[in-house]
């Protein structure tokens, strides 16, 4: 009786893990097998986009096909990356796969270099030929980057810059603009007055860290306004949910709430769509136009910003394709067609910018779906 | 009196099976790597595995200690946090480094001195303390550093992260050569000193150790301190390795840590383990990581594969007794 049940316990443990791992290993071959039947198909889909690309842009009939480009963004699992890279949103592998390259995305479970570094470290011994990296930290990745492109991978970075480690880096927007409108957007809905406040990512990363200190300037300009904190939720949902009710403990008088990551913004607009909080302290950040809908249908938030991630992945694909065969070389005043984004000018240190950030609101955010 | 040898064949009986069994594992592992992958045994992959794991590897040889020894110490990843934050700040302050040296070093035995003396003198268990210096040193490290990093560390300290060790053929990183000259160290007290052997008995009985007149309080205490004091060079590994100093370095890696340290056999209960096991348990983990690493392996569930093996970890030494209980004839039953 007792021997029986722990006989049978003993048994459907196996059972069960094996049962698991068959599940995990049929979801990696999901995503395994992904690239190798896009590529396959991505080699007869490029002799007709390359032809019809060579028709629109002499440029691109120059670009090697059957690079091995590996796009590594700050973490897995985040909606805005998964936009950003991933083939069936037209995003960076979107592009890779048009473009008749073998495109993977892989990264850390964490949005720091520690948890970034190995996956790098592993696509370089993979045989990449090209990297594009959201940088974790401005200057972490450095030895592992350098050391790349010193075996003669191309590095670009997208999102979130590493300065002085690659070859090009695809902004989404001028980092000015970004930082001044967020805060002029909230200014807006404040009517120039009020204690506001940051919830940001990681206290580490180069864009938040940029963008704050646009923020910090532009706030200068509203003398009634001033900035209570900045905190930083980590790009994780519950750190940024608990940093958001502690800004509300710690500063009765707040007004406005700037989150400039859609991990964060989403947090704290659950956390303000209570009627204690809802239009009395005000939210704007960068956000998801998925993750928001609901908060702008019931008032939380009023207006936010973001661009489409997808673009900016599926830009920062051609420019690293353009730039691993030798098309550009990424210094100022170069230019390139980037399919059907159109022509792009390489700017001051070598970036390139997608465009102005997008508000959304009320009006227009039923027109999007990622 | 037996001789040491006899001693050493006692417990190399006992001990032999779980650590064969862990030498089956690591063949398993580096067969499966090279099949999985062609890069794997490649020496540019051995080194970036030595980068990765060597604080962790590292900071399981204390732990090893302290676990034998009946208690836990959750608190290194954090003490490696703390550390790293120090050496940040004091280094943006202008502190010459060999300074920055000592203050660390100090600031890792304080803390290690403080979990010891909580869990000793106040009789509190090891499992709550150290959870609470895991939140403690965490937000000590936060004050220290605030939301700035410190990204500017002289290159010939930076550079462990980017080579190896001359005359290895670049294969080797410096956490690894550390982490086997420790190793080495950490064997020979374990299980050739006076000082190891007491560690075993503390941790079979602690009460009838103090009855035989061991100093439980004041070895428990001094085993604290030691991995203080590891950490804290761990976390000067650490912040070299990646040139940075922020309040997250080596958030969670405590998991790491247990993990591996169970895994080689070392009993959650105390008295039981050695330090071959645990180098094994070291190259097994950093073996599966890497080769998962380098397949396509989804990378969100390699944790899957860490918990799966602590768990099996702490299951098959039951399960050997378990399968015992249930072949016992039944003359017992009630």
């Amino acid at each position: 009786m007792k021997s029986r049940r722990a006989l049978a316990l003993a048994l459907a443990l196996p059972v069960a893990a094996t049962a698991a791992l068959s599940a995990c290993s049929s979801s990696t071959s999901g995503t395994s097998s992904s690239s190798a039947p896009a590529s396959t198909a991505a080699s007869s889909a490029a002799s007709t986009a390359a032809s019809s690309a060579a028709s629109s842009a002499a440029s691109s009939s120059s670009l090697k096909t059957g690079l091995k480009v590996f796009v590594i963004p700050k973490q897995l699992g985040q909606s805005y990356f998964t936009t950003a890279d991933s083939a069936n949103s037209g995003g960076a592998i979107a592009a890779l796969n048009a473009l008749g390259e073998t495109g993977t995305e892989t990264s850390g479970t964490a949005a720091t270099p520690a948890a970034q570094i190995p996956a790098i470290q592993a696509a370089i011994a993979k045989g990449a030929n090209a990297l594009i990296v959201s940088a974790t930290d401005p200057t972490a990745l450095c030895p592992t980057l350098n050391a790349a492109m010193k075996k003669g991978i191309t590095v670009v970075t997208y999102d979130s810059d590493a300065p002085t480690c690659r070859s090009m880096f695809i902004n989404q927007a001028s980092t000015a603009q970004i930082g001044t409108s967020e805060v002029d957007v909230l200014a807006k809905e404040l009517n120039d007055t009020g204690q506001i406040a940051i919830v940001s990512a990681a206290s580490s990363a180069t864009n938040q860290n940029a963008w704050i200190g646009y923020m910090k300037q532009e706030l200068k300009k509203f003398p009634k306004m001033s900035l209570a904190a900045v905190v930083y939720g980590n790009d994780d949902a519950t750190t940024s949910t608990q940093v958001t009710q502690g800004l509300l403990e710690q500063y009765p008088n707040l007004k406005g709430i700037i989150s400039p990551t859609t991990v964060g913004i989403a947090a704290a607009a659950a956390v303000l769509d209570t009627p204690k909080y809802r239009g009395k302290v005000l939210l704007t950040g960068l956000g998801t136009p998925d993750s928001m809908k609901k908060f702008v249908a019931d008032g939380t938030v009023q207006e936010f910003e973001l661009w489409n991630p997808a673009d900016l992945g599926y830009l920062a694909a051609y420019a690293a394709v353009e730039l691993a065969s030798g098309a550009i070389t990424g210094a100022a005043g170069q230019t390139f067609t980037a399919g059907k984004l159109g022509p792009f000018t390489v700017g001051t240190d070598n970036t390139i910018l997608l465009g102005p950030p997008f508000v959304f609101n009320s009006a227009n955010i039923n027109n999007f779906n990622f | 009196m037996s001789s040491l040898a006899d001693r050493l064949r006692a417990a190399g009986r006992g001990a032999a099976r779980w650590e064969t069994g862990l030498a089956i594992v690591v063949l398993a592992v580096i067969i499966g790597g090279s099949a999985a992958s062609p890069q794997f045994l490649t020496g540019s992959n051995v080194f970036d595995m030595g980068l990765s794991n060597g604080e962790i590897a590292i900071m399981t040889l204390p732990m090893t200690l302290v676990v034998i020894s009946g208690e836990i110490d959750l608190s290194v990843a954090s003490m490696l946090g703390m550390s790293s934050a120090l050496l940040g700040v004091l280094w943006s302050h202008g502190w010459p480094m060999p300074a920055i040296f000592v203050a660390v070093a100090a600031l890792g035995l304080a803390a290690g001195a403080l979990n010891g003396l909580l869990v000793t003198r106040l009789r509190l268990p090891s499992l709550a303390v150290t959870i609470g210096t895991l939140a403690l040193y965490r937000g000590i490290a936060t004050i220290l550093l605030g939301p700035t990093t410190v990204a500017n560390f002289p290159t010939a300290y930076t550079n462990l992260g980017v080579n190896g060790v001359p005359g290895t053929n670049g294969d080797v990183t410096y956490s690894t050569l550390i982490f086997v000259v420790l190793a080495i160290g950490f064997g020979v007290v374990l299980h050739a000193t006076p000082f190891g052997r007491s560690i075993y008995a503390m941790g079979a009985s602690a009460e009838a150790a103090q009855f035989a007149g061991i100093r439980v309080k004041r070895i428990k205490t001094v085993l604290y301190m030691i991995s203080g004091l590891i950490c804290a060079l761990a976390g000067v590994l650490y912040t070299f390795r990646l040139n940075t100093s922020v309040e997250n370095n080596g958030l969670g890696l405590e998991l790491d840590v247990v993990a591996i340290v169970l895994l080689a056999g070392v009993s959650i209960f105390g008295g039981k383990g050695s330090m071959i096991g645990v180098v094994l348990a070291v190259l097994v983990f950093a073996g599966i990581q890497n080769a998962l690493l380098l397949t396509n392996f989804n990378q969100e569930a390699t944790g899957i594969v860490t918990g799966a093996l602590l768990l099996a970890s702490v299951f098959v030494p039951n399960a050997a007794r378990w399968i015992r209980h249930l072949t016992r004839p039944r003359t017992q039953k009630a």
